[in-house]
Protein backbone atom coordinates (compact mmCIF):
# COMPACT_ATOMS: atom_id res chain seq x y z
CA UNK A 1 0.00 0.00 0.00
CA UNK A 2 1.06 3.27 -0.52
CA UNK A 3 2.78 4.98 2.55
CA UNK A 4 4.49 7.90 2.94
CA UNK A 5 5.88 8.16 6.75
CA UNK A 6 7.79 5.60 8.90
CA UNK A 7 6.00 2.90 11.39
CA UNK A 8 6.30 4.08 15.02
CA UNK A 9 9.31 2.11 16.07
CA UNK A 10 11.52 3.46 13.17
CA UNK A 11 11.34 6.89 13.40
CA UNK A 12 14.61 8.19 13.59
CA UNK A 13 16.42 10.09 16.01
CA UNK A 14 19.25 12.45 16.65
CA UNK A 15 22.23 9.86 18.25
CA UNK A 16 25.46 10.11 19.67
CA UNK A 17 28.14 12.85 18.05
CA UNK A 18 31.46 11.19 18.16
CA UNK A 19 34.86 13.41 19.26
CA UNK A 20 36.28 15.36 16.55
CA UNK A 21 39.37 15.11 15.29
CA UNK A 22 42.64 17.84 14.69
CA UNK A 23 43.09 18.85 10.84
CA UNK A 24 42.19 20.88 8.06
CA UNK A 25 40.30 18.62 6.11
CA UNK A 26 37.19 17.10 8.31
CA UNK A 27 34.24 15.79 7.43
CA UNK A 28 31.13 15.09 8.55
CA UNK A 29 29.37 11.53 8.53
CA UNK A 30 25.87 10.81 9.77
CA UNK A 31 25.03 7.36 9.60
CA UNK A 32 21.78 5.29 10.59
CA UNK A 33 22.13 2.98 13.69
CA UNK A 34 19.68 0.77 14.76
CA UNK A 35 21.00 -1.55 17.46
CA UNK A 36 18.41 -4.93 17.74
CA UNK A 37 19.45 -5.21 21.17
CA UNK A 38 18.55 -2.29 22.90
CA UNK A 39 14.48 -2.25 21.42
CA UNK A 40 15.28 1.67 20.70
CA UNK A 41 14.48 3.60 17.77
CA UNK A 42 16.62 4.20 14.93
CA UNK A 43 19.37 7.08 15.26
CA UNK A 44 21.77 8.73 13.10
CA UNK A 45 25.03 9.01 14.80
CA UNK A 46 27.70 11.79 13.40
CA UNK A 47 31.13 10.57 13.17
CA UNK A 48 34.18 13.05 11.68
CA UNK A 49 37.13 11.77 9.27
CA UNK A 50 40.53 13.46 8.88
CA UNK A 51 39.98 12.94 4.78
CA UNK A 52 43.98 13.49 4.78
CA UNK A 53 43.87 9.97 6.42
CA UNK A 54 41.42 8.23 4.51
CA UNK A 55 40.90 6.37 1.65
CA UNK A 56 38.91 7.98 -1.46
CA UNK A 57 35.54 5.57 -1.34
CA UNK A 58 32.14 5.95 1.08
CA UNK A 59 33.82 2.37 2.16
CA UNK A 60 37.11 3.46 3.01
CA UNK A 61 35.36 6.01 5.50
CA UNK A 62 33.52 3.34 7.04
CA UNK A 63 35.66 0.86 7.77
CA UNK A 64 38.06 3.60 9.06
CA UNK A 65 35.05 4.55 11.64
CA UNK A 66 34.84 0.80 12.67
CA UNK A 67 38.23 0.48 12.67
CA UNK A 68 39.38 3.73 14.74
CA UNK A 69 36.20 5.47 15.92
CA UNK A 70 33.10 2.93 17.03
CA UNK A 71 33.63 -0.81 16.75
CA UNK A 72 30.14 -1.37 16.88
CA UNK A 73 29.03 0.30 13.61
CA UNK A 74 27.94 -2.87 11.64
CA UNK A 75 27.60 -3.09 7.37
CA UNK A 76 28.41 -5.84 4.62
CA UNK A 77 31.34 -5.88 3.23
CA UNK A 78 33.79 -8.02 0.80
CA UNK A 79 35.14 -7.36 -2.34
CA UNK A 80 35.40 -3.71 -1.96
CA UNK A 81 35.33 -3.37 -6.23
CA UNK A 82 31.64 -3.46 -7.17
CA UNK A 83 31.38 -7.27 -7.97
CA UNK A 84 30.26 -8.56 -4.60
CA UNK A 85 27.01 -6.49 -4.00
CA UNK A 86 27.54 -6.62 -0.76
CA UNK A 87 27.92 -3.19 0.50
CA UNK A 88 24.84 -1.72 -1.23
CA UNK A 89 23.24 1.32 0.85
CA UNK A 90 21.63 4.44 0.61
CA UNK A 91 24.37 7.49 -0.16
CA UNK A 92 23.75 10.44 -0.13
CA UNK A 93 20.09 9.56 -1.20
CA UNK A 94 20.61 7.36 -4.03
CA UNK A 95 20.85 4.09 -3.57
CA UNK A 96 24.74 2.68 -4.54
CA UNK A 97 27.85 0.71 -3.65
CA UNK A 98 29.84 2.02 -0.97
CA UNK A 99 33.27 0.25 -2.59
CA UNK A 100 32.85 2.08 -5.85
CA UNK A 101 31.12 5.37 -5.19
CA UNK A 102 33.87 8.44 -4.52
CA UNK A 103 33.55 10.38 -1.50
CA UNK A 104 34.57 13.50 -3.88
CA UNK A 105 31.32 12.78 -5.67
CA UNK A 106 29.02 13.76 -2.77
CA UNK A 107 28.57 17.50 -2.00
CA UNK A 108 28.56 18.71 2.02
CA UNK A 109 28.21 16.24 4.64
CA UNK A 110 28.05 12.43 3.71
CA UNK A 111 24.50 10.98 5.32
CA UNK A 112 24.39 6.62 4.81
CA UNK A 113 21.71 4.95 5.22
CA UNK A 114 20.72 1.32 4.59
CA UNK A 115 18.39 0.15 1.39
CA UNK A 116 15.00 1.73 1.61
CA UNK A 117 12.17 0.15 2.58
CA UNK A 118 13.79 -3.20 3.81
CA UNK A 119 13.19 -4.48 7.00
CA UNK A 120 16.76 -3.69 9.87
CA UNK A 121 18.55 -6.52 11.01
CA UNK A 122 21.41 -4.26 12.30
CA UNK A 123 22.82 -0.77 11.48
CA UNK A 124 23.32 -0.43 7.34
CA UNK A 125 22.31 -4.08 7.18
CA UNK A 126 18.99 -4.92 5.67
CA UNK A 127 16.74 -7.96 5.97
CA UNK A 128 17.30 -9.10 1.85
CA UNK A 129 15.51 -12.53 2.52
CA UNK A 130 11.85 -11.81 0.46
CA UNK A 131 14.40 -10.51 -1.95
CA UNK A 132 16.49 -13.51 -2.77
CA UNK A 133 13.21 -15.45 -2.42
CA UNK A 134 11.52 -13.63 -5.09
CA UNK A 135 15.01 -13.93 -7.33
CA UNK A 136 14.57 -17.85 -6.83
CA UNK A 137 11.34 -17.97 -8.58
CA UNK A 138 12.05 -16.32 -11.50
CA UNK A 139 13.98 -19.79 -11.74
CA UNK A 140 17.44 -18.33 -11.82
CA UNK A 141 18.56 -21.53 -14.21
CA UNK A 142 18.64 -22.94 -17.58
CA UNK A 143 15.42 -25.29 -17.84
CA UNK A 144 15.78 -27.50 -20.70
CA UNK A 145 13.75 -30.69 -21.77
CA UNK A 146 15.69 -32.06 -24.77
CA UNK A 147 18.63 -34.69 -23.88
CA UNK A 148 21.10 -33.50 -22.93
CA UNK A 149 24.12 -32.68 -25.34
CA UNK A 150 27.29 -34.84 -25.12
CA UNK A 151 29.26 -31.80 -24.43
CA UNK A 152 27.87 -28.42 -23.37
CA UNK A 153 25.01 -26.48 -24.33
CA UNK A 154 25.94 -24.14 -27.65
CA UNK A 155 25.24 -20.70 -28.14
CA UNK A 156 25.61 -18.63 -30.82
CA UNK A 157 27.79 -15.53 -30.65
CA UNK A 158 25.00 -13.17 -31.49
CA UNK A 159 22.26 -14.96 -28.76
CA UNK A 160 25.33 -14.69 -26.45
CA UNK A 161 25.48 -11.38 -26.88
CA UNK A 162 21.41 -10.51 -26.04
CA UNK A 163 22.76 -11.63 -22.50
CA UNK A 164 25.60 -8.46 -22.31
CA UNK A 165 23.85 -5.86 -19.80
CA UNK A 166 21.76 -8.61 -17.96
CA UNK A 167 24.36 -10.95 -16.57
CA UNK A 168 26.43 -8.49 -15.33
CA UNK A 169 24.04 -8.14 -12.40
CA UNK A 170 25.38 -8.89 -9.04
CA UNK A 171 21.86 -8.85 -7.17
CA UNK A 172 22.93 -5.57 -4.95
CA UNK A 173 19.13 -4.58 -4.39
CA UNK A 174 20.09 -1.17 -5.09
CA UNK A 175 17.56 -0.91 -8.26
CA UNK A 176 14.58 -2.85 -6.15
CA UNK A 177 14.89 -0.39 -2.89
CA UNK A 178 14.89 2.60 -5.15
CA UNK A 179 11.18 1.61 -6.97
CA UNK A 180 8.45 3.47 -5.19
CA UNK A 181 6.55 0.80 -6.82
CA UNK A 182 8.48 -1.98 -5.13
CA UNK A 183 8.69 0.48 -1.76
CA UNK A 184 5.13 -0.03 -1.84
CA UNK A 185 3.61 -3.33 -3.17
CA UNK A 186 7.65 -4.81 -2.51
CA UNK A 187 5.15 -7.89 -1.04
CA UNK A 188 3.64 -9.00 -4.83
CA UNK A 189 5.79 -7.24 -7.00
CA UNK A 190 9.13 -8.92 -8.21
CA UNK A 191 11.21 -5.45 -8.68
CA UNK A 192 13.60 -4.60 -11.46
CA UNK A 193 16.51 -6.93 -10.19
CA UNK A 194 14.27 -10.29 -10.01
CA UNK A 195 12.42 -9.26 -13.23
CA UNK A 196 15.99 -8.09 -14.87
CA UNK A 197 16.76 -12.02 -13.88
CA UNK A 198 13.86 -13.37 -15.50
CA UNK A 199 14.66 -11.28 -18.56
CA UNK A 200 17.69 -12.85 -18.84
CA UNK A 201 16.53 -16.55 -18.93
CA UNK A 202 13.67 -15.80 -21.28
CA UNK A 203 16.17 -14.31 -23.90
CA UNK A 204 18.85 -17.03 -23.49
CA UNK A 205 18.77 -19.47 -26.49
CA UNK A 206 19.33 -22.73 -24.99
CA UNK A 207 16.24 -22.03 -22.62
CA UNK A 208 13.45 -24.20 -22.89
CA UNK A 209 10.76 -22.85 -20.83
CA UNK A 210 10.22 -19.46 -21.92
CA UNK A 211 6.38 -20.02 -22.13
CA UNK A 212 6.06 -21.13 -18.53
CA UNK A 213 8.33 -18.73 -17.45
CA UNK A 214 6.62 -15.79 -19.27
CA UNK A 215 2.92 -17.66 -17.73
CA UNK A 216 4.50 -17.56 -14.46
CA UNK A 217 4.88 -13.69 -14.52
CA UNK A 218 1.85 -12.86 -16.22
CA UNK A 219 0.10 -11.41 -13.28
CA UNK A 220 -1.38 -7.89 -12.05
CA UNK A 221 1.54 -7.79 -9.63
CA UNK A 222 4.84 -9.56 -10.03
CA UNK A 223 5.10 -7.64 -13.92
CA UNK A 224 3.01 -5.34 -14.15
CA UNK A 225 3.27 -2.90 -11.08
CA UNK A 226 6.04 -1.80 -12.94
CA UNK A 227 5.09 1.89 -13.94
CA UNK A 228 8.31 2.87 -16.02
CA UNK A 229 9.19 4.92 -13.08
CA UNK A 230 12.82 4.25 -14.15
CA UNK A 231 14.20 4.57 -10.58
CA UNK A 232 16.00 1.13 -11.05
CA UNK A 233 17.98 2.42 -14.17
CA UNK A 234 19.20 5.55 -12.75
CA UNK A 235 20.66 4.19 -9.94
CA UNK A 236 22.20 1.06 -11.02
CA UNK A 237 25.58 1.31 -9.58
CA UNK A 238 26.59 -1.67 -12.52
CA UNK A 239 25.27 0.82 -15.33
CA UNK A 240 22.67 -1.58 -16.49
CA UNK A 241 18.91 -1.03 -17.86
CA UNK A 242 16.19 -3.12 -15.45
CA UNK A 243 13.68 -0.93 -16.87
CA UNK A 244 14.89 -1.73 -20.61
CA UNK A 245 14.78 -5.68 -19.42
CA UNK A 246 11.28 -5.26 -17.64
CA UNK A 247 9.11 -3.07 -21.16
CA UNK A 248 10.79 -6.19 -22.56
CA UNK A 249 9.14 -9.09 -21.14
CA UNK A 250 6.23 -6.73 -21.30
CA UNK A 251 6.41 -6.19 -25.19
CA UNK A 252 7.00 -10.25 -25.24
CA UNK A 253 3.35 -10.90 -23.13
CA UNK A 254 2.06 -8.78 -25.92
CA UNK A 255 3.73 -10.80 -28.79
CA UNK A 256 2.96 -13.84 -27.95
CA UNK A 257 -1.29 -12.85 -27.83
CA UNK A 258 -1.28 -10.98 -31.07
CA UNK B 1 22.04 -18.97 13.17
CA UNK B 2 20.87 -16.96 16.33
CA UNK B 3 18.74 -13.88 15.54
CA UNK B 4 17.05 -11.14 17.38
CA UNK B 5 13.98 -9.50 17.56
CA UNK B 6 13.03 -11.01 14.09
CA UNK B 7 9.80 -9.34 14.95
CA UNK B 8 10.19 -5.43 15.60
CA UNK B 9 12.75 -4.94 13.48
CA UNK B 10 12.27 -1.03 11.79
CA UNK B 11 11.56 -0.33 8.14
CA UNK B 12 14.58 1.51 6.74
CA UNK B 13 13.93 5.09 5.53
CA UNK B 14 12.50 5.90 2.25
CA UNK B 15 10.51 9.18 1.64
CA UNK B 16 11.55 10.89 -1.25
CA UNK B 17 12.79 14.07 -0.28
CA UNK B 18 14.28 13.92 3.11
CA UNK B 19 16.05 10.09 2.70
CA UNK B 20 15.91 9.43 -1.10
CA UNK B 21 16.64 12.21 -3.36
CA UNK B 22 13.83 13.51 -5.43
CA UNK B 23 14.83 11.93 -9.09
CA UNK B 24 13.42 13.46 -12.71
CA UNK B 25 12.41 9.96 -13.33
CA UNK B 26 10.32 9.80 -9.88
CA UNK B 27 9.24 13.21 -9.97
CA UNK B 28 7.66 12.90 -13.42
CA UNK B 29 6.08 9.75 -13.05
CA UNK B 30 4.51 11.04 -10.04
CA UNK B 31 3.15 14.10 -11.22
CA UNK B 32 1.38 12.09 -13.45
CA UNK B 33 -0.71 10.43 -10.94
CA UNK B 34 -0.80 13.99 -8.83
CA UNK B 35 -2.30 15.69 -11.94
CA UNK B 36 -4.94 12.74 -12.69
CA UNK B 37 -6.23 12.63 -9.34
CA UNK B 38 -6.35 16.79 -9.00
CA UNK B 39 -8.04 17.02 -11.82
CA UNK B 40 -11.26 15.48 -10.56
CA UNK B 41 -11.72 18.63 -8.50
CA UNK B 42 -12.22 20.67 -11.70
CA UNK B 43 -14.17 18.33 -12.87
CA UNK B 44 -16.68 18.46 -9.85
CA UNK B 45 -16.94 21.58 -10.15
CA UNK B 46 -17.72 21.56 -13.97
CA UNK B 47 -20.26 19.29 -12.91
CA UNK B 48 -21.88 20.99 -9.99
CA UNK B 49 -21.75 24.39 -12.61
CA UNK B 50 -23.90 22.47 -15.13
CA UNK B 51 -26.41 21.13 -12.57
CA UNK B 52 -26.67 24.19 -11.02
CA UNK B 53 -27.42 25.77 -14.35
CA UNK B 54 -30.27 23.59 -14.76
CA UNK B 55 -31.84 23.91 -11.25
CA UNK B 56 -32.63 27.33 -11.44
CA UNK B 57 -31.29 30.95 -12.17
CA UNK B 58 -30.42 32.24 -8.82
CA UNK B 59 -28.54 28.60 -8.33
CA UNK B 60 -26.64 29.04 -10.83
CA UNK B 61 -25.62 32.58 -10.47
CA UNK B 62 -23.83 30.88 -6.77
CA UNK B 63 -21.90 28.66 -8.85
CA UNK B 64 -21.62 31.07 -11.33
CA UNK B 65 -19.65 32.97 -9.08
CA UNK B 66 -17.78 30.60 -6.98
CA UNK B 67 -16.40 28.93 -10.53
CA UNK B 68 -15.51 32.90 -11.40
CA UNK B 69 -14.02 33.69 -8.47
CA UNK B 70 -10.29 34.06 -7.78
CA UNK B 71 -10.47 30.59 -6.27
CA UNK B 72 -12.47 29.03 -9.07
CA UNK B 73 -9.74 30.23 -11.93
CA UNK B 74 -7.06 29.19 -10.09
CA UNK B 75 -8.42 25.84 -10.09
CA UNK B 76 -9.14 25.78 -13.75
CA UNK B 77 -5.78 27.32 -14.63
CA UNK B 78 -3.96 24.56 -12.88
CA UNK B 79 -6.44 22.12 -14.36
CA UNK B 80 -5.19 23.13 -17.82
CA UNK B 81 -1.82 22.62 -17.24
CA UNK B 82 -3.09 19.50 -15.12
CA UNK B 83 -4.97 18.29 -18.30
CA UNK B 84 -1.61 19.46 -20.94
CA UNK B 85 1.14 17.49 -18.17
CA UNK B 86 -0.88 14.25 -18.04
CA UNK B 87 -1.19 14.33 -21.84
CA UNK B 88 2.22 14.39 -22.61
CA UNK B 89 3.28 12.08 -20.17
CA UNK B 90 0.65 9.82 -21.45
CA UNK B 91 2.28 10.13 -24.92
CA UNK B 92 5.59 9.44 -23.01
CA UNK B 93 4.43 6.14 -21.49
CA UNK B 94 2.96 4.76 -24.63
CA UNK B 95 6.19 5.46 -26.25
CA UNK B 96 7.85 4.00 -23.35
CA UNK B 97 5.91 0.74 -23.65
CA UNK B 98 6.61 0.11 -26.92
CA UNK B 99 10.48 -0.27 -25.31
CA UNK B 100 11.56 2.84 -26.97
CA UNK B 101 13.33 5.91 -24.77
CA UNK B 102 14.34 3.41 -22.60
CA UNK B 103 17.73 5.00 -21.53
CA UNK B 104 18.06 7.96 -18.85
CA UNK B 105 19.70 10.34 -21.16
CA UNK B 106 16.61 10.09 -23.35
CA UNK B 107 14.26 9.37 -20.24
CA UNK B 108 15.18 12.38 -18.78
CA UNK B 109 14.73 14.58 -22.00
CA UNK B 110 11.98 13.43 -22.51
CA UNK B 111 10.71 14.13 -18.76
CA UNK B 112 11.92 17.66 -19.23
CA UNK B 113 10.21 18.16 -22.56
CA UNK B 114 6.87 16.89 -20.59
CA UNK B 115 7.08 19.51 -17.73
CA UNK B 116 8.65 22.50 -19.74
CA UNK B 117 5.94 21.54 -22.96
CA UNK B 118 2.77 21.33 -20.16
CA UNK B 119 3.91 24.26 -18.84
CA UNK B 120 4.10 26.27 -21.87
CA UNK B 121 1.34 24.69 -24.06
CA UNK B 122 -0.42 25.78 -20.57
CA UNK B 123 0.60 29.35 -20.96
CA UNK B 124 -0.49 29.60 -24.54
CA UNK B 125 -4.40 27.88 -23.76
CA UNK B 126 -4.52 30.35 -20.59
CA UNK B 127 -3.32 33.33 -22.98
CA UNK B 128 -6.02 31.69 -26.20
CA UNK B 129 -9.00 31.94 -23.57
Amino acid sequence: MVQFTLPKNSKVRVGKTWPRPEGRNVRKFQVYRWDPDTGENPRVDTYFIDMDKCGPMVLDALIKIKNEIDPTLTFRRSCREGICGSCAMNIDGINTLACIYGLDEITGDVKIYPLPHMPVIKDLIPDLTHFYAQHASIMPWLETKTNRPAKEWRQSIEDRRKLDGLYECVMCASCSTACPSYWWNGDRYLGPAALLHAYRWIIDSRDEATGERLDQLEDPFKLYRCHTIMNCTKTCPKGLNPAKAIAEIKRLMVERVV
Amino acid sequence: MADVNRGKRPLSPFMIGPYYRPQLTSISSILTRITGNALIAAALLIVWWLLAAATSAEYFAVADAVVRSWIGKLVFAGSIWAVWYHYLAGLRHLWFDSGRGLDIPTAERLGWGVILGSVGLALITITIL
